[in-house]
């Protein structure tokens, strides 16, 4: 039996400024070089049992704690933030947050400099940290130089280097591409089985971590564990349902289609995935539940032609792109980070102008229109709510376009108080924007360009960082809205969003159009797939490995009948 | 809204070489010296000096350019300022006066008027090579090490050193605030006051600022910083003896300079 | 304890974003008002707030490398008795309005005016006396011209303080006030 390296006992905590306990009744042991995920929606307490395993609390946020957390066997609180520092090594979800040195060489080293360590040492250890995560030939980068990925490599070469005991991830996905967070569950699982360090991940994103297979699983809920169990067991429960978690798509599939899934099946990986005997229920599903596609009546809106553009002269960002949105329609704009797309929307809007090349709006040419007219019918909603919001009450907030536009007061109450009911958020109307969740914000900032009525609306990444809840409800807030003829565009790299809700997708690369067709056809189309920085669905995955005929028809079915089925 | 700002260009020259420390303290003792002197001879010379130091360095006329007329504008509205304001000051100093012509009023353009302002003409064009030079040729790696180095505190070393780090994130998060503001419709006329348009910005992005601030504090302190007395540097130099001898070098000159000014009991050195 | 309180790590960030952020503002939210050489500088007011929630060792330390910085990657050359000025109103603000913890949501008509008052101080002492002081000492630049300048100048950063610092001050301090009293509508 290997030692235990953190050990819960009937803890709880309470952060200072709340009433309620945020961890209640933990206990739990991890033993050292184990694997462990950790999963739980937003607000179950998963992120602040990852601050008491690294110190945070009680050290940076304090609070009231009961049970005993030993670690390493050492009673955590007679231990101080530098000590635990020593022992457990964190990856923060937030790359910009945690990257402060000027280049990825300074970033790596920053722990050593503060331990004092001498340079000659400090380069070489750095060195060979860059090496283990592969960034060695990045070392004089700057982080504004740097992708995501990069980034997140360059955050766990500088946790390698101070030689820690434990490496604690939290949420290692969130700012990364499906792509790339493969790519860094991947990594994080060779360095974890080199080093034979133990491994926290604290992650909702379940079926991409599964990825590389982990020790065990534990289920946070309401502050408590609901569940601590190998991932073939939990999958076989209907514990991820009540945590109200998403489980891996192969299996809702598999579960459609009348299978009953056992450990047996092995069913964490698709790769290890046992159905002998089964394969041919997928394709008798399938059969069973024909159904034809919605086809939409194209009736171009917005129309871009041969459009170029380039920041400076001499490097264009787009080459002569032609895309055409349709009325009524929700369409997805993806590709890898640097290939365009916010360049488009930027277009759109007027922010800049196309070197050459046309836009069009209903047939008539938009490119001597002013911003402000253009806002007039396109509406654009940022990523990051907050980079929107200026007033402190959500009325107010939402009123301010149409203060600006100088239209009578009495008017504007009746419009606002129209987008309010179809956000949902009528009945906060008088709230403080700053006692709203992420999600809610998110609809303000979208209510204050519904209220101008624009015929498109165009979103920057509208689920990132949002659990299955919350992402679940604002698409289909989105998709009530598109219901109602306005005509939705949304810039992502999600690709379950694009699969669910987008009834095209436009692929860009390197600012050219790469593929423009029905969703799942993009995601099953190993070509674009690879160059786009998407992923293949484990959807179409799991046809092949079953045989079924026409794959991505399979795909197609299984998003149509799971609407249906999670709408009733 | 990009605004070219000077950055460091990579280059090997024997200034490139120099540590980032040696390069402070010659920048910050070249500055002294000049702020002190009003010794026409002795700011010739300095002139003609750094004009050489930034020869020799091989800096690239466009990685500058664009600040030379930000000097220029605010030379010339400072030289015309001093003339509006007080257009005997000269006199005042040298304690004599040639008049050279009327011009209307109480304005008459003196001889030590104009020698007055070319003194101070010489004393901005004396600094700003240096001070290009300095930001140009050091690596911005370098810059926490060095102060730390010529004696400030470490934390307060790495607090520039974090400036550097967030300038162009905070820019992005700037513009990318004003781009959302613009799509919106708010903000875009020009009727609209400008400083409503900036109480606009700004209160939007003070409250991500504050944020950030908290999330970087929590993964320096993951990370431990602060918890020695002392803290090296990945990116810290040794000196050489091109560094002694600059140093050596600077020194001379602001001892030269500043015996030359004071030699005859005036800071100001008169031709009349 | 109380020495390694003045320089804890989030003053230390504090001073290194609120140095970035006096850079951008610096640059992009002045107004020139049409005399040469002063701008309004909304970037007085972060400098304010900043010197109000972190104390006067960052007010001070954000004013001379925030300045430094502003002038010398934007305008080649740093302008030193300005900075050092810069740097006075920080330090000056931070120490008057030490009393007031923001942090709590305390911001009401009492500690508007000692702000206030604090602000109209430290700009009247840094730009009324010590910048044109130091310009003639350093550049021996004429007396009235100094003086006019720095009237103008401190003059418009009171304004500036007063009026958008006030306001983001009061806009933070609401953020920290407890919301238990927010009931649904229907």
């Amino acid at each position: 039996m290997s030692k235990v390296v953190i050990e819960f006992t009937d803890f709880s905590f309470t952060y200072r400024a709340q009433q309620e306990p945020t961890l209640r009744g933990i206990t739990l042991s991890i033993n050292e070089g184990e694997k462990v995920l950790i999963v739980g929606p937003s607000g179950s307490g998963k992120s602040t049992l990852a601050h008491c395993i690294n110190g945070l609390i009680p050290f940076y946020y304090p609070g009231e704690m009961s049970g005993s957390l030993r670690i390493m066997g050492q009673e955590q609180s007679a231990l101080s933030i530098a000590g635990l520092a020593e022992i457990t090594g964190t990856v923060l979800q937030d790359p910009d947050g945690q990257f402060v040195g000027l280049t990825v060489g300074e970033d790596i080293a920053f722990v050593l400099e503060n331990g004092a360590v001498p340079q000659l040492e400090m380069t070489e250890r750095v060195e060979a940290a860059a090496r283990a995560v592969d960034i060695h030939e990045l070392l004089a980068a700057s982080p504004q130089e740097l992708s995501g990925g990069q980034k997140q490599k360059t955050m766990l070469a500088g946790v390698l280097v101070g030689n820690v005991d434990i490496l604690l991830f939290d949420e290692p996905l969130a700012s990364l591409d499906p792509y790339t967070g493969t790519k860094t569950i991947e990594l994080i699982d060779r360095l974890q089985r080199e080093t034979g360090k133990t491994a926290i991940i604290i992650e909702h994103r379940l079926e991409e971590v599964l990825h590389r297979p982990v020790d065990r699983i534990i289920v946070m809920k309401d502050g408590a564990i609901a569940g601590d169990l190998p991932a073939a067991e939990l999958l076989s429960s209907s514990l991820l349902a009540e945590a109200g978690l998403r489980e891996p798509l192969y299996l809702t599939a598999l579960k459609y289609a009348g299978l009953v899934i056992t450990p047996d099946m092995q069913p964490q990986h698709l790769d290890q995935l046992r159905m002998e005997g089964h394969a041919d229920r997928l394709q008798q599903w399938m059969d069973s539940c024909a159904e034809e596609a919605e086809v939409l009546e194209p009736s171009p809106l917005l129309e871009l032609k041969e459009v170029s553009f380039g920041y400076e002269r001499d490097t264009e960002v787009l080459h002569r792109l032609s895309l055409t949105v349709n009325r009524g329609e929700m369409l997805a704009i993806a590709g890898r980070n640097g290939a365009g797309k916010s360049t488009v929307s930027k277009l759109i809007c007027g922010i800049y102008r196309p070197s050459s090349g046309a836009i069009l709006l209903n047939g008539r040419d938009i490119s001597r229109d002013t911003i402000k007219e253009r806002a007039e019918k396109i509406g654009f909603v940022t990523q990051n709510p907050n980079h929107m919001i200026s007033k402190t009450l959500i009325y107010d907030e939402i009123a301010l376009g149409l203060r600006l536009r100088g239209i009578p007061e009495d008017i504007i109450r009746g419009r606002v108080h129209e987008v309010l009911k179809v956000c949902g958020l009528h009945e906060f109307r008088e709230w403080p924007v700053s006692a709203l969740s992420y999600g809610q914000k998110k609809r303000v900032t979208i209510a204050s360009i519904l209220v101008l009525e624009p015929e498109v609306i165009i979103l920057d990444e509208p689920t990132a960082g949002q659990d299955y809840r919350h992402y679940n409800e604002m698409m289909e807030f989105l998709r009530g809205l598109n219901s109602r003829g306005i005509t939705v565009i949304m810039i992502t790299h999600d690709m379950h969003l694009m699969l669910e809700y987008a009834q095209r997708t436009i692929v860009l690369a390197d600012g050219k159009k790469l593929a423009d067709d029905r969703p799942e056809r993009i995601l099953t189309d190993r070509a674009v797939v690879e160059r786009a920085n998407l992923k293949e669905t484990s959807l179409f995955t799991l046809a092949l490995k079953a045989g079924v005929g026409q794959p991505e028809e399979l795909v197609r079915r299984f998003i149509a009948f799971d609407r249906r089925v999670r709408h009733r | 809204m990009k605004a070219k700002m000077l950055t460091f260009t990579n280059q090997n020259s024997p200034v490139h070489r120099l540590t980032g420390a040696t390069k402070l303290i010659v920048f910050a003792v070249w500055s002294v010296s000049a702020m002190i002197t009003y010794d026409t001879r002795c700011l010739i010379l300095m002139l003609l000096f750094s004009l050489v130091i930034f020869r020799i360095s091989r800096v690239r006329f466009q990685d500058y350019a664009f600040v030379l007329y930000f000097i220029l504008l605010f030379f010339l509205l400072n030289q015309l300022a001093i003339f509006i304001f007080s257009p005997l000051e000269g006199t005042r100093i040298y304690g004599t006066r040639h008049d050279l012509f009327h011009l209307a009023g109480r304005y008459t353009v003196t001889a030590e008027q104009l020698f007055y302002q070319f003194n101070i003409a010489l004393k901005y064009a004396v600094v700003i090579p240096m001070a290009l030079l300095f930001l140009l040729t050091t690596d911005p790696g370098e810059f926490a090490s060095s102060l730390n180095r010529i004696g400030v505190h470490y934390k307060i070393a790495y607090s520039v050193s974090l400036a550097l780090r967030y300038i162009p994130d905070i820019q992005r998060d700037y513009e990318n605030i004003a781009f959302s503001a613009q799509a919106r419709g708010i903000d875009i006329s020009r009727k609209e006051k400008l400083p409503a348009r900036l109480r606009n910005i700004v209160s939007i992005l003070l409250p991500l600022i504050l944020a950030s601030i908290e999330r970087i504090s929590t993964a320096m302190e993951l990370r431990g910083f602060g918890n020695g007395r002392k803290r090296t540097w990945y990116r810290g130099r040794p000196f050489t003896r091109s560094d002694y001898l600059a140093l050596g070098m600077i020194l001379a000159i602001a001892a030269g300079s500043t015996v030359v000014t004071f030699y005859d009991g005036s800071r100001f050195y008169s031709i009349f | 304890m109380a020495k390694k309180d003045i320089l804890s790590i989030r003053t230390i960030v504090a001073v290194g974003i609120g140095s970035a952020l006096f850079v951008i503002l610096g640059r992009f939210g002045s107004i020139p008002p049409g005399i040469p050489n002063t701008n309004i500088e909304t970037t007085y007011a972060l400098l304010a707030l900043f010197a109000l929630l972190y104390g006067p060792v960052a007010g001070l330390l954000i004013g001379l490398i925030g300045h430094t910085l502003k002038d010398a990657i934007f305008y080649g050359s740093p302008w030193f008795s300005w900075v050092i000025s810069s740097g006075l109103v920080g330090l000056i603000i931070g120490l008057l309005v030490a009393g007031i913890s923001i942090q709590d949501g305390e911001f009401g008509r009492k500690e508007i005016i000692r702000f206030n008052l604090a602000q109209i101080a430290a700009n009247a002492i840094a730009w009324f006396a010590v910048a044109p002081t130091l310009d003639i000492l350093i550049y021996a630049e004429p007396a009235n011209k100094v003086f006019t300048q720095g009237l103008i100048a401190g003059a418009a950063n009171i304004v500036t303080v007063g009026v958008i610092g006030t306001l983001l001050a009061a806009a933070y301090a609401k953020t920290r006030t407890r919301q238990g009293s927010l009931r649904k509508l229907n």
